[in-house]
Protein backbone atom coordinates (compact mmCIF):
# COMPACT_ATOMS: atom_id res chain seq x y z
CA UNK A 1 0.00 0.00 0.00
CA UNK A 2 2.28 2.73 -1.28
CA UNK A 3 -0.25 5.23 -2.49
CA UNK A 4 -1.36 7.78 0.04
CA UNK A 5 -4.94 8.93 0.01
CA UNK A 6 -6.65 12.01 1.29
CA UNK A 7 -10.13 12.18 2.68
CA UNK A 8 -12.56 14.80 1.44
CA UNK A 9 -15.49 15.53 3.74
CA UNK A 10 -18.47 17.83 3.58
CA UNK A 11 -20.88 18.14 6.47
CA UNK A 12 -24.57 18.91 6.61
CA UNK A 13 -25.86 20.01 9.99
CA UNK A 14 -29.55 20.24 10.84
CA UNK A 15 -30.40 22.46 13.74
CA UNK A 16 -33.80 22.74 15.40
CA UNK A 17 -34.41 26.36 16.26
CA UNK A 18 -35.59 27.16 19.77
CA UNK A 19 -38.91 28.80 19.00
CA UNK A 20 -42.12 28.36 20.95
CA UNK A 21 -44.04 27.25 17.90
CA UNK A 22 -43.42 25.38 14.68
CA UNK A 23 -42.13 27.07 11.56
CA UNK A 24 -45.40 27.29 9.63
CA UNK A 25 -48.09 26.83 12.29
CA UNK A 26 -48.80 27.65 15.93
CA UNK A 27 -48.25 24.14 17.35
CA UNK A 28 -45.85 23.79 20.25
CA UNK A 29 -42.26 22.65 19.70
CA UNK A 30 -42.03 21.16 23.20
CA UNK A 31 -39.96 17.98 23.33
CA UNK A 32 -41.22 14.72 24.78
CA UNK A 33 -44.99 15.27 24.69
CA UNK A 34 -47.58 12.63 23.87
CA UNK A 35 -47.18 11.53 20.23
CA UNK A 36 -49.24 13.60 17.79
CA UNK A 37 -50.58 15.89 20.53
CA UNK A 38 -48.81 18.90 18.98
CA UNK A 39 -50.27 18.75 15.50
CA UNK A 40 -52.81 20.71 13.48
CA UNK A 41 -54.19 20.79 9.93
CA UNK A 42 -51.08 22.69 8.72
CA UNK A 43 -48.38 20.36 10.03
CA UNK A 44 -50.51 17.31 9.26
CA UNK A 45 -50.86 18.53 5.69
CA UNK A 46 -54.65 18.58 5.55
CA UNK A 47 -56.02 19.83 2.25
CA UNK A 48 -56.67 23.54 2.19
CA UNK A 49 -54.51 24.42 5.19
CA UNK A 50 -52.05 27.24 4.70
CA UNK A 51 -48.56 27.66 6.15
CA UNK A 52 -47.47 31.06 7.51
CA UNK A 53 -43.81 31.65 8.33
CA UNK A 54 -42.79 32.07 11.97
CA UNK A 55 -41.00 35.42 12.13
CA UNK A 56 -38.77 34.39 15.00
CA UNK A 57 -37.54 31.29 13.16
CA UNK A 58 -36.68 33.50 10.19
CA UNK A 59 -34.83 36.04 12.33
CA UNK A 60 -32.95 33.27 14.17
CA UNK A 61 -31.89 31.88 10.80
CA UNK A 62 -30.52 35.25 9.77
CA UNK A 63 -28.67 35.46 13.06
CA UNK A 64 -27.00 32.09 12.46
CA UNK A 65 -26.18 32.96 8.86
CA UNK A 66 -24.54 36.24 9.88
CA UNK A 67 -22.54 34.61 12.69
CA UNK A 68 -21.22 32.19 10.08
CA UNK A 69 -20.27 35.03 7.75
CA UNK A 70 -22.90 34.23 5.15
CA UNK A 71 -24.41 36.71 2.75
CA UNK A 72 -28.14 37.07 3.28
CA UNK A 73 -29.94 37.00 -0.05
CA UNK A 74 -32.05 39.98 -0.95
CA UNK A 75 -34.85 37.71 -2.08
CA UNK A 76 -35.68 34.47 -0.34
CA UNK A 77 -38.29 31.94 -1.33
CA UNK A 78 -39.47 28.52 -0.25
CA UNK A 79 -39.87 25.44 -2.41
CA UNK A 80 -41.51 22.08 -2.16
CA UNK A 81 -39.21 19.09 -2.07
CA UNK A 82 -41.32 16.17 -3.17
CA UNK A 83 -40.85 12.64 -1.94
CA UNK A 84 -42.91 9.86 -0.48
CA UNK A 85 -42.07 8.73 3.00
CA UNK A 86 -44.41 8.06 5.92
CA UNK A 87 -42.73 10.71 8.09
CA UNK A 88 -43.80 13.39 5.64
CA UNK A 89 -47.54 14.08 5.94
CA UNK A 90 -47.83 16.27 2.84
CA UNK A 91 -45.58 14.10 0.67
CA UNK A 92 -43.42 17.15 0.27
CA UNK A 93 -41.18 19.08 2.61
CA UNK A 94 -41.20 22.85 2.57
CA UNK A 95 -37.56 23.69 2.05
CA UNK A 96 -35.48 26.08 -0.01
CA UNK A 97 -34.01 25.25 -3.37
CA UNK A 98 -32.60 27.89 -5.67
CA UNK A 99 -33.16 31.01 -3.57
CA UNK A 100 -32.18 30.02 -0.03
CA UNK A 101 -31.65 32.37 2.86
CA UNK A 102 -27.92 32.70 2.48
CA UNK A 103 -24.75 31.58 0.73
CA UNK A 104 -20.98 31.76 0.99
CA UNK A 105 -20.10 31.73 4.65
CA UNK A 106 -17.11 30.39 6.49
CA UNK A 107 -16.00 29.17 9.85
CA UNK A 108 -12.40 29.35 11.07
CA UNK A 109 -11.42 26.41 13.19
CA UNK A 110 -8.30 25.19 14.96
CA UNK A 111 -7.51 21.56 14.32
CA UNK A 112 -4.36 19.84 15.53
CA UNK A 113 -2.77 23.22 16.18
CA UNK A 114 -3.46 24.49 12.65
CA UNK A 115 -5.90 27.17 11.63
CA UNK A 116 -8.29 26.19 8.92
CA UNK A 117 -11.09 27.94 7.13
CA UNK A 118 -14.10 25.78 6.30
CA UNK A 119 -16.32 27.37 3.70
CA UNK A 120 -20.04 27.24 4.27
CA UNK A 121 -21.88 26.68 1.05
CA UNK A 122 -25.36 27.63 2.12
CA UNK A 123 -27.72 27.95 5.05
CA UNK A 124 -31.42 27.53 4.56
CA UNK A 125 -34.59 27.16 6.56
CA UNK A 126 -36.93 24.21 6.22
CA UNK A 127 -39.41 22.14 8.17
CA UNK A 128 -38.56 18.96 10.01
CA UNK A 129 -40.29 15.65 9.25
CA UNK A 130 -42.16 13.44 11.71
CA UNK A 131 -40.57 10.74 13.79
CA UNK A 132 -40.79 7.06 12.93
CA UNK A 133 -40.43 4.31 15.48
CA UNK A 134 -40.09 0.66 14.73
CA UNK A 135 -41.43 -1.45 17.59
CA UNK A 136 -39.33 -4.55 18.18
CA UNK A 137 -40.54 -7.65 16.33
CA UNK A 138 -43.52 -5.73 14.92
CA UNK A 139 -44.26 -5.80 11.21
CA UNK A 140 -45.21 -2.12 11.13
CA UNK A 141 -43.87 1.31 12.03
CA UNK A 142 -45.42 4.12 14.07
CA UNK A 143 -45.49 7.78 13.16
CA UNK A 144 -45.43 10.77 15.52
CA UNK A 145 -45.94 14.11 13.76
CA UNK A 146 -45.04 16.30 16.75
CA UNK A 147 -41.68 16.91 15.10
CA UNK A 148 -43.21 17.57 11.68
CA UNK A 149 -43.00 21.27 10.97
CA UNK A 150 -40.35 22.08 13.58
CA UNK A 151 -38.10 24.86 12.29
CA UNK A 152 -34.91 23.34 10.96
CA UNK A 153 -31.85 25.20 9.82
CA UNK A 154 -29.64 23.35 7.35
CA UNK A 155 -25.98 24.35 7.35
CA UNK A 156 -23.96 22.84 4.52
CA UNK A 157 -20.18 23.08 4.14
CA UNK A 158 -18.12 22.88 0.98
CA UNK A 159 -16.00 19.70 0.82
CA UNK A 160 -13.22 21.50 2.69
CA UNK A 161 -12.75 19.12 5.59
CA UNK A 162 -9.83 16.77 5.19
CA UNK A 163 -9.92 14.40 8.15
CA UNK A 164 -12.37 12.86 10.60
CA UNK A 165 -10.71 14.85 13.40
CA UNK A 166 -11.18 18.05 11.45
CA UNK A 167 -14.86 17.19 11.07
CA UNK A 168 -15.05 16.77 14.83
CA UNK A 169 -13.32 20.10 15.41
CA UNK A 170 -15.58 21.88 12.93
CA UNK A 171 -18.69 20.50 14.62
CA UNK A 172 -17.42 21.48 18.07
CA UNK A 173 -16.68 25.02 16.92
CA UNK A 174 -20.01 25.27 15.09
CA UNK A 175 -21.98 24.01 18.08
CA UNK A 176 -20.28 26.51 20.38
CA UNK A 177 -21.25 29.39 18.08
CA UNK A 178 -24.83 28.17 17.73
CA UNK A 179 -25.11 27.87 21.50
CA UNK A 180 -23.76 31.39 21.96
CA UNK A 181 -26.49 32.68 19.65
CA UNK A 182 -29.07 31.04 21.92
CA UNK A 183 -31.16 30.00 18.95
CA UNK A 184 -31.16 26.28 19.73
CA UNK A 185 -30.47 24.00 22.64
CA UNK A 186 -28.07 22.10 20.35
CA UNK A 187 -28.89 18.87 22.17
CA UNK A 188 -27.86 15.91 20.03
CA UNK A 189 -29.60 13.47 22.35
CA UNK A 190 -32.94 15.17 21.73
CA UNK A 191 -32.12 15.39 18.04
CA UNK A 192 -32.07 19.18 17.99
CA UNK A 193 -28.64 19.05 16.36
CA UNK A 194 -28.01 16.36 13.77
CA UNK A 195 -25.20 15.76 11.34
CA UNK A 196 -24.86 13.93 8.04
CA UNK A 197 -21.59 13.65 6.19
CA UNK A 198 -20.41 13.19 2.63
CA UNK A 199 -17.09 11.45 2.39
CA UNK A 200 -14.87 10.47 -0.50
CA UNK A 201 -11.21 9.72 -0.93
CA UNK A 202 -8.73 10.49 -3.66
CA UNK A 203 -5.06 9.92 -4.24
CA UNK A 204 -3.03 12.69 -2.66
CA UNK A 205 -2.46 15.54 -5.02
CA UNK A 206 -5.32 14.61 -7.30
CA UNK A 207 -7.76 17.38 -8.18
CA UNK A 208 -10.79 15.34 -9.12
CA UNK A 209 -13.10 14.30 -6.30
CA UNK A 210 -13.72 10.61 -5.72
CA UNK A 211 -17.14 8.93 -5.58
CA UNK A 212 -18.91 10.28 -2.54
CA UNK A 213 -20.78 8.30 0.04
CA UNK A 214 -23.34 9.85 2.32
CA UNK A 215 -23.18 8.74 5.95
CA UNK A 216 -26.14 9.19 8.28
CA UNK A 217 -27.31 8.22 11.74
CA UNK A 218 -24.43 9.53 13.80
CA UNK A 219 -25.85 10.98 16.98
CA UNK A 220 -22.71 12.31 18.60
CA UNK A 221 -19.66 14.15 17.33
CA UNK A 222 -17.59 11.19 18.44
CA UNK A 223 -19.63 8.89 16.22
CA UNK A 224 -19.20 11.30 13.33
CA UNK A 225 -15.45 10.99 13.74
CA UNK A 226 -15.57 7.20 14.11
CA UNK A 227 -17.94 6.74 11.18
CA UNK A 228 -15.83 8.93 8.90
CA UNK A 229 -12.67 7.07 9.89
CA UNK A 230 -14.39 3.78 9.18
CA UNK A 231 -15.68 5.09 5.87
CA UNK A 232 -12.29 6.44 4.78
CA UNK A 233 -10.61 3.13 5.63
CA UNK A 234 -13.34 1.18 3.86
CA UNK A 235 -13.01 3.25 0.70
CA UNK A 236 -9.22 2.97 0.68
CA UNK A 237 -9.42 -0.82 0.97
CA UNK A 238 -11.89 -0.92 -1.92
CA UNK A 239 -9.59 1.11 -4.16
CA UNK A 240 -6.57 -0.92 -3.09
CA UNK A 241 -8.48 -4.07 -4.03
CA UNK A 242 -9.30 -2.45 -7.38
CA UNK A 243 -12.98 -2.45 -6.55
CA UNK A 244 -15.47 0.31 -7.19
CA UNK A 245 -16.86 2.66 -4.61
CA UNK A 246 -20.61 2.93 -5.06
CA UNK A 247 -22.33 6.25 -4.63
CA UNK A 248 -24.84 5.46 -1.90
CA UNK A 249 -26.18 6.32 1.52
CA UNK A 250 -24.79 4.37 4.45
CA UNK A 251 -25.95 4.27 8.05
CA UNK A 252 -23.55 4.30 10.99
CA UNK A 253 -24.15 1.37 13.30
CA UNK A 254 -22.54 2.26 16.61
CA UNK A 255 -23.02 -1.28 17.92
CA UNK A 256 -21.09 -2.80 15.04
CA UNK A 257 -18.82 0.25 14.74
CA UNK A 258 -19.37 0.13 10.99
CA UNK A 259 -21.31 1.88 8.24
CA UNK A 260 -23.97 -0.22 6.57
CA UNK A 261 -25.44 0.26 3.13
CA UNK A 262 -29.01 1.53 2.96
CA UNK A 263 -31.25 0.19 0.17
CA UNK A 264 -28.96 -1.31 -2.40
CA UNK A 265 -31.19 -0.56 -5.39
CA UNK A 266 -31.42 3.15 -4.71
CA UNK A 267 -33.44 4.79 -7.47
CA UNK A 268 -32.06 8.09 -8.59
CA UNK A 269 -33.68 10.68 -6.33
CA UNK A 270 -35.85 13.16 -8.09
CA UNK A 271 -37.29 15.68 -5.69
CA UNK A 272 -39.06 17.71 -8.41
CA UNK A 273 -38.58 20.96 -6.51
CA UNK A 274 -40.98 23.73 -7.39
CA UNK A 275 -41.85 27.04 -5.71
CA UNK A 276 -44.13 26.72 -2.68
CA UNK A 277 -47.19 28.62 -3.88
CA UNK A 278 -48.63 28.98 -0.36
CA UNK A 279 -45.74 31.10 0.89
CA UNK A 280 -44.99 34.52 -0.47
CA UNK A 281 -41.42 35.60 -1.20
CA UNK A 282 -39.36 37.29 1.49
CA UNK A 283 -37.21 40.33 1.03
CA UNK A 284 -35.11 41.19 4.03
CA UNK A 285 -34.49 44.88 4.59
CA UNK A 286 -30.82 45.76 4.85
CA UNK A 287 -31.51 47.72 8.02
CA UNK A 288 -32.92 44.62 9.69
CA UNK A 289 -29.88 42.60 8.69
CA UNK A 290 -27.60 45.28 10.10
CA UNK A 291 -29.60 45.44 13.31
CA UNK A 292 -29.24 41.69 13.79
CA UNK A 293 -25.56 41.85 12.94
CA UNK A 294 -24.97 44.56 15.53
CA UNK A 295 -26.83 42.59 18.17
CA UNK A 296 -24.73 39.44 17.64
CA UNK A 297 -23.23 38.35 20.94
CA UNK A 298 -19.54 37.96 21.59
CA UNK A 299 -18.68 34.66 19.91
CA UNK A 300 -16.49 31.88 21.37
CA UNK A 301 -13.26 32.93 19.72
CA UNK A 302 -13.53 36.55 20.79
CA UNK A 303 -14.41 35.43 24.27
CA UNK A 304 -11.37 33.13 24.43
CA UNK A 305 -9.12 36.04 23.52
CA UNK A 306 -10.78 38.25 26.10
CA UNK A 307 -10.40 35.61 28.81
CA UNK A 308 -6.67 35.39 28.06
CA UNK A 309 -6.33 39.16 28.16
CA UNK A 310 -8.64 40.11 31.03
CA UNK A 311 -8.11 37.18 33.37
CA UNK A 312 -4.55 36.24 32.42
CA UNK A 313 -5.62 32.68 31.69
CA UNK A 314 -3.69 30.34 29.44
CA UNK A 315 -5.17 29.99 25.98
CA UNK A 316 -5.78 26.33 26.77
CA UNK A 317 -7.89 27.10 29.84
CA UNK A 318 -9.67 29.97 28.11
CA UNK A 319 -10.61 27.70 25.22
CA UNK A 320 -12.04 25.02 27.47
CA UNK A 321 -14.03 27.55 29.48
CA UNK A 322 -15.48 29.29 26.42
CA UNK A 323 -16.31 26.07 24.58
CA UNK A 324 -19.70 26.09 26.33
CA UNK A 325 -21.51 29.35 26.86
CA UNK A 326 -22.93 28.33 30.23
CA UNK A 327 -19.50 27.36 31.46
CA UNK A 328 -18.00 30.65 30.31
CA UNK A 329 -20.84 32.56 32.00
CA UNK A 330 -20.27 30.54 35.17
CA UNK A 331 -16.57 31.34 35.15
CA UNK A 332 -17.27 35.05 34.77
CA UNK A 333 -19.79 34.96 37.61
CA UNK A 334 -17.15 33.36 39.82
CA UNK A 335 -14.48 35.78 38.64
CA UNK A 336 -16.56 38.69 39.92
CA UNK A 337 -16.47 37.24 43.41
CA UNK A 338 -12.91 35.99 43.74
CA UNK A 339 -9.47 37.44 43.10
CA UNK A 340 -7.42 34.50 41.87
CA UNK A 341 -8.83 33.75 38.42
CA UNK A 342 -6.34 30.98 37.70
CA UNK A 343 -7.57 29.08 40.77
CA UNK A 344 -11.17 29.38 39.58
CA UNK A 345 -10.18 28.19 36.13
CA UNK A 346 -8.33 25.21 37.61
CA UNK A 347 -11.28 24.16 39.72
CA UNK A 348 -13.74 24.48 36.85
CA UNK A 349 -11.62 22.78 34.20
CA UNK A 350 -10.52 19.94 36.51
CA UNK A 351 -12.84 19.02 39.34
CA UNK A 352 -16.10 20.56 38.14
CA UNK A 353 -15.76 19.38 34.56
CA UNK A 354 -14.80 15.89 35.75
CA UNK A 355 -18.10 15.78 37.64
CA UNK A 356 -19.97 17.14 34.61
CA UNK A 357 -18.51 14.27 32.59
CA UNK A 358 -19.40 11.66 35.17
CA UNK A 359 -22.94 12.97 35.45
CA UNK A 360 -23.19 13.80 31.76
CA UNK A 361 -24.64 17.17 32.69
CA UNK A 362 -24.07 20.82 31.98
CA UNK A 363 -22.81 23.26 34.56
CA UNK A 364 -26.29 24.53 35.38
CA UNK A 365 -27.74 21.07 36.03
CA UNK A 366 -24.71 20.24 38.17
CA UNK A 367 -26.18 22.72 40.63
CA UNK A 368 -23.08 24.23 42.22
CA UNK A 369 -23.88 27.92 42.52
CA UNK A 370 -20.97 30.21 41.75
CA UNK A 371 -21.10 31.68 45.26
CA UNK A 372 -20.84 28.16 46.69
CA UNK A 373 -17.75 27.34 44.66
CA UNK A 374 -16.20 30.59 45.83
CA UNK A 375 -17.21 29.73 49.41
CA UNK A 376 -15.28 26.50 49.04
CA UNK A 377 -12.19 28.26 47.68
CA UNK A 378 -12.31 30.75 50.54
CA UNK A 379 -12.32 27.93 53.07
CA UNK A 380 -9.11 26.65 51.51
CA UNK A 381 -7.59 30.14 51.62
CA UNK A 382 -8.44 30.59 55.28
CA UNK A 383 -6.95 27.16 55.95
CA UNK A 384 -10.21 25.85 57.37
CA UNK A 385 -9.91 22.88 55.03
CA UNK A 386 -7.07 21.47 52.96
CA UNK A 387 -7.16 21.42 49.18
CA UNK A 388 -7.52 17.66 49.32
CA UNK A 389 -10.52 17.81 51.65
CA UNK A 390 -12.03 20.49 49.41
CA UNK A 391 -12.17 18.05 46.49
CA UNK A 392 -14.29 15.68 48.60
CA UNK A 393 -16.43 18.54 49.84
CA UNK A 394 -17.14 19.60 46.24
CA UNK A 395 -18.47 16.15 45.39
CA UNK A 396 -20.62 16.28 48.52
CA UNK A 397 -21.86 19.74 47.47
CA UNK A 398 -22.99 18.32 44.13
CA UNK A 399 -24.74 15.39 45.78
CA UNK A 400 -26.47 17.29 48.55
CA UNK A 401 -26.77 20.81 47.04
CA UNK A 402 -25.50 22.12 50.40
CA UNK A 403 -22.82 24.77 50.62
CA UNK A 404 -19.24 24.01 51.58
CA UNK A 405 -19.50 25.42 55.09
CA UNK A 406 -22.55 23.32 55.96
CA UNK A 407 -20.80 20.16 54.79
CA UNK A 408 -17.51 20.89 56.54
CA UNK A 409 -19.40 21.74 59.72
CA UNK A 410 -21.69 18.71 59.77
CA UNK A 411 -18.94 16.25 58.85
CA UNK A 412 -16.40 17.74 61.26
CA UNK A 413 -13.93 18.31 58.47
CA UNK A 414 -12.63 21.61 59.75
CA UNK A 415 -8.88 21.60 59.46
CA UNK A 416 -6.94 21.93 62.70
CA UNK A 417 -4.76 24.99 62.38
CA UNK A 418 -4.55 25.70 66.09
CA UNK A 419 -0.77 25.66 66.69
CA UNK A 420 -1.03 24.82 70.36
CA UNK A 421 -3.27 21.84 69.70
CA UNK A 422 -1.03 20.58 66.94
CA UNK A 423 1.98 21.06 69.18
CA UNK A 424 0.30 18.91 71.83
CA UNK A 425 -0.48 16.15 69.37
CA UNK A 426 3.06 16.20 67.98
CA UNK A 427 4.61 15.98 71.43
CA UNK A 428 2.40 13.00 72.11
CA UNK A 429 3.39 11.30 68.86
CA UNK A 430 7.09 11.95 69.45
CA UNK A 431 7.00 10.48 72.94
CA UNK A 432 5.44 7.27 71.62
CA UNK A 433 7.80 6.92 68.68
CA UNK A 434 11.24 7.30 70.16
CA UNK A 435 12.74 4.92 67.60
CA UNK A 436 11.66 6.99 64.64
CA UNK A 437 12.93 10.13 66.31
CA UNK A 438 16.32 8.45 66.73
CA UNK A 439 16.23 7.18 63.14
CA UNK A 440 15.61 10.71 61.94
CA UNK A 441 18.44 12.11 64.02
CA UNK A 442 20.68 9.37 62.64
CA UNK A 443 19.99 10.60 59.13
CA UNK A 444 16.98 8.53 58.04
CA UNK A 445 15.02 11.46 56.65
CA UNK A 446 12.00 9.37 55.66
CA UNK A 447 11.29 8.81 59.34
CA UNK A 448 9.82 12.29 59.11
CA UNK A 449 7.16 11.10 56.67
CA UNK A 450 6.21 8.37 59.09
CA UNK A 451 5.87 10.86 61.95
CA UNK A 452 3.72 13.21 59.86
CA UNK A 453 1.55 10.21 59.04
CA UNK A 454 1.13 9.45 62.73
CA UNK A 455 0.03 13.03 63.45
CA UNK A 456 -2.47 12.85 60.59
CA UNK A 457 -3.77 9.57 61.94
CA UNK A 458 -4.34 11.11 65.33
CA UNK A 459 -6.33 13.93 63.76
CA UNK A 460 -8.22 11.92 61.11
CA UNK A 461 -6.30 13.83 58.47
CA UNK A 462 -7.56 17.20 59.63
CA UNK A 463 -4.31 18.73 60.86
CA UNK A 464 -3.05 21.52 58.66
CA UNK A 465 -0.14 19.80 56.88
CA UNK A 466 2.10 22.83 56.57
CA UNK A 467 1.79 23.66 60.27
CA UNK A 468 2.43 20.01 61.17
CA UNK A 469 5.59 20.02 59.07
CA UNK A 470 6.83 23.24 60.55
CA UNK A 471 6.31 22.31 64.21
CA UNK A 472 7.54 18.77 63.73
CA UNK A 473 10.79 20.00 62.14
CA UNK A 474 11.28 22.39 65.02
CA UNK A 475 10.93 19.62 67.60
CA UNK A 476 13.19 17.21 65.71
CA UNK A 477 15.85 19.86 65.47
CA UNK A 478 15.90 20.27 69.24
CA UNK B 1 -40.53 42.59 -7.56
CA UNK B 2 -38.25 42.94 -10.55
CA UNK B 3 -35.41 40.95 -9.08
CA UNK B 4 -37.75 38.15 -8.15
CA UNK B 5 -39.03 37.85 -11.66
CA UNK B 6 -35.56 37.84 -13.08
CA UNK B 7 -34.34 35.10 -10.82
CA UNK B 8 -37.36 32.88 -11.26
CA UNK B 9 -36.84 33.02 -14.99
CA UNK B 10 -33.30 31.84 -14.60
CA UNK B 11 -34.32 28.93 -12.43
CA UNK B 12 -34.37 26.75 -15.50
CA UNK B 13 -37.90 25.43 -15.32
CA UNK B 14 -38.99 26.37 -18.79
CA UNK B 15 -38.80 23.81 -21.49
CA UNK B 16 -39.68 20.97 -19.18
CA UNK B 17 -43.08 20.52 -20.74
CA UNK B 18 -41.53 20.40 -24.20
CA UNK B 19 -40.32 16.92 -23.33
CA UNK B 20 -42.63 14.43 -24.95
CA UNK B 21 -44.42 12.08 -22.60
CA UNK B 22 -43.47 8.48 -23.18
CA UNK B 23 -43.87 5.26 -21.27
CA UNK B 24 -40.51 5.66 -19.57
CA UNK B 25 -41.46 9.01 -18.06
CA UNK B 26 -44.87 7.80 -16.92
CA UNK B 27 -43.26 4.76 -15.35
CA UNK B 28 -40.78 6.86 -13.39
CA UNK B 29 -43.43 9.39 -12.31
CA UNK B 30 -45.64 6.50 -11.21
CA UNK B 31 -42.78 5.12 -9.15
CA UNK B 32 -42.12 8.49 -7.52
CA UNK B 33 -45.83 8.75 -6.69
CA UNK B 34 -45.91 5.16 -5.44
CA UNK B 35 -48.60 4.24 -7.95
CA UNK B 36 -48.51 0.72 -9.33
CA UNK B 37 -49.30 0.53 -13.04
CA UNK B 38 -49.50 -2.58 -15.17
CA UNK B 39 -48.41 -2.68 -18.79
CA UNK B 40 -51.90 -1.90 -20.09
CA UNK B 41 -52.39 1.09 -17.77
CA UNK B 42 -48.95 2.36 -18.67
CA UNK B 43 -50.00 2.32 -22.30
CA UNK B 44 -53.26 4.19 -21.63
CA UNK B 45 -51.78 6.81 -19.32
CA UNK B 46 -48.81 7.48 -21.55
CA UNK B 47 -51.17 8.17 -24.44
CA UNK B 48 -53.55 10.30 -22.40
CA UNK B 49 -50.83 12.28 -20.63
CA UNK B 50 -49.00 12.89 -23.90
CA UNK B 51 -52.15 14.29 -25.35
CA UNK B 52 -52.79 16.52 -22.32
CA UNK B 53 -49.25 17.83 -22.28
CA UNK B 54 -49.23 18.55 -25.98
CA UNK B 55 -52.52 20.40 -25.56
CA UNK B 56 -51.06 22.50 -22.78
CA UNK B 57 -48.02 23.12 -24.93
CA UNK B 58 -50.28 25.20 -27.13
CA UNK B 59 -49.78 27.90 -24.51
CA UNK B 60 -46.15 28.12 -25.55
CA UNK B 61 -47.24 29.43 -28.90
CA UNK B 62 -48.37 32.64 -27.27
CA UNK B 63 -45.80 35.40 -27.28
CA UNK B 64 -45.28 36.25 -23.59
CA UNK B 65 -42.17 38.38 -23.98
CA UNK B 66 -43.90 41.44 -22.62
CA UNK B 67 -45.94 39.66 -19.95
CA UNK B 68 -44.33 39.34 -16.51
CA UNK B 69 -44.39 35.75 -15.28
CA UNK B 70 -46.78 35.05 -12.45
CA UNK B 71 -44.49 32.57 -10.76
CA UNK B 72 -46.29 33.38 -7.57
CA UNK B 73 -50.07 33.74 -7.48
CA UNK B 74 -49.88 36.79 -5.25
CA UNK B 75 -46.88 38.52 -6.70
CA UNK B 76 -47.65 41.77 -4.92
CA UNK B 77 -47.37 40.21 -1.49
CA UNK B 78 -44.13 39.70 0.36
CA UNK B 79 -42.86 39.16 3.91
CA UNK B 80 -45.97 37.63 5.40
CA UNK B 81 -45.10 36.44 8.89
CA UNK B 82 -46.81 35.23 11.98
CA UNK B 83 -45.59 35.92 15.51
CA UNK B 84 -44.15 33.04 17.48
CA UNK B 85 -47.30 32.61 19.53
CA UNK B 86 -48.73 29.28 20.61
CA UNK B 87 -52.04 28.18 19.16
CA UNK B 88 -54.11 25.28 20.32
CA UNK B 89 -53.30 22.08 18.49
CA UNK B 90 -55.98 19.61 17.42
CA UNK B 91 -57.40 17.23 19.99
CA UNK B 92 -55.55 13.93 19.77
CA UNK B 93 -58.80 12.08 19.03
CA UNK B 94 -59.40 14.34 16.05
CA UNK B 95 -55.82 13.97 14.83
CA UNK B 96 -56.17 10.20 14.63
CA UNK B 97 -59.82 10.14 13.60
CA UNK B 98 -59.16 9.73 9.88
CA UNK B 99 -56.14 7.47 10.22
CA UNK B 100 -56.70 4.21 8.37
CA UNK B 101 -54.65 2.51 11.05
CA UNK B 102 -53.38 3.60 14.45
CA UNK B 103 -51.81 2.25 17.62
CA UNK B 104 -51.94 4.14 20.89
CA UNK B 105 -51.29 7.80 20.06
CA UNK B 106 -49.48 7.02 16.83
CA UNK B 107 -50.29 6.52 13.18
CA UNK B 108 -49.57 2.97 12.12
CA UNK B 109 -47.92 2.43 8.75
CA UNK B 110 -46.33 -0.48 6.89
CA UNK B 111 -42.91 -1.29 8.25
CA UNK B 112 -40.17 1.03 7.07
CA UNK B 113 -36.96 -0.86 6.54
CA UNK B 114 -33.91 1.35 6.40
CA UNK B 115 -31.20 -1.25 6.03
CA UNK B 116 -30.94 -4.15 3.65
Amino acid sequence: MNTTYETVIGLEVHLQLRTETKVFCGCSTKFGSRPNSQTCPVCLGFPGSLPVLNEKAFLYSIKAALALNCAIQSLVKFDRKNYYYPDLPKNFQISQYDMPLSYNGSLEITSGGDRKRVRIKRIHLEEDAGKLTHPAKASYSLVDFNRAGMPLLEIVTEPDISSPQEAYDYLTALKAILQYLRISDCDMEKGSLRCDANASIRKSGEKKLGVKVEVKNMNSFRWVREALQYEADRQVSLLEAKENIIQETRLWDAGKMATISMRSKEEAQDYRYFPEPDLVPFMVEKTIIEEIRKALPELPEARTNRFVKDYSLSEYDAKILTSQIDLADYFEECAKQYENKKTIANWITCDIMAQMNIKNSGIIELGVLSKNLIGLLEMIDSQEISGKTAKDVLIEMIETKKNAYEIVESKGLLQISDRERIDQIIKNVLSKNGKSVNDYKNGKKNAMTFLVGQVMRQTQGKANPSIVNEILKKHLAE
Amino acid sequence: MVSYIKISLSAGRQGVTRVGIDKKIVKSVAFLSRIELDEKELEIYSRQLASIVSYINKLKEIDTKTVPPTSHPMAALKNVFRKDILKKSLELDDVLKNAPSKEGDSFKVPQIIECK
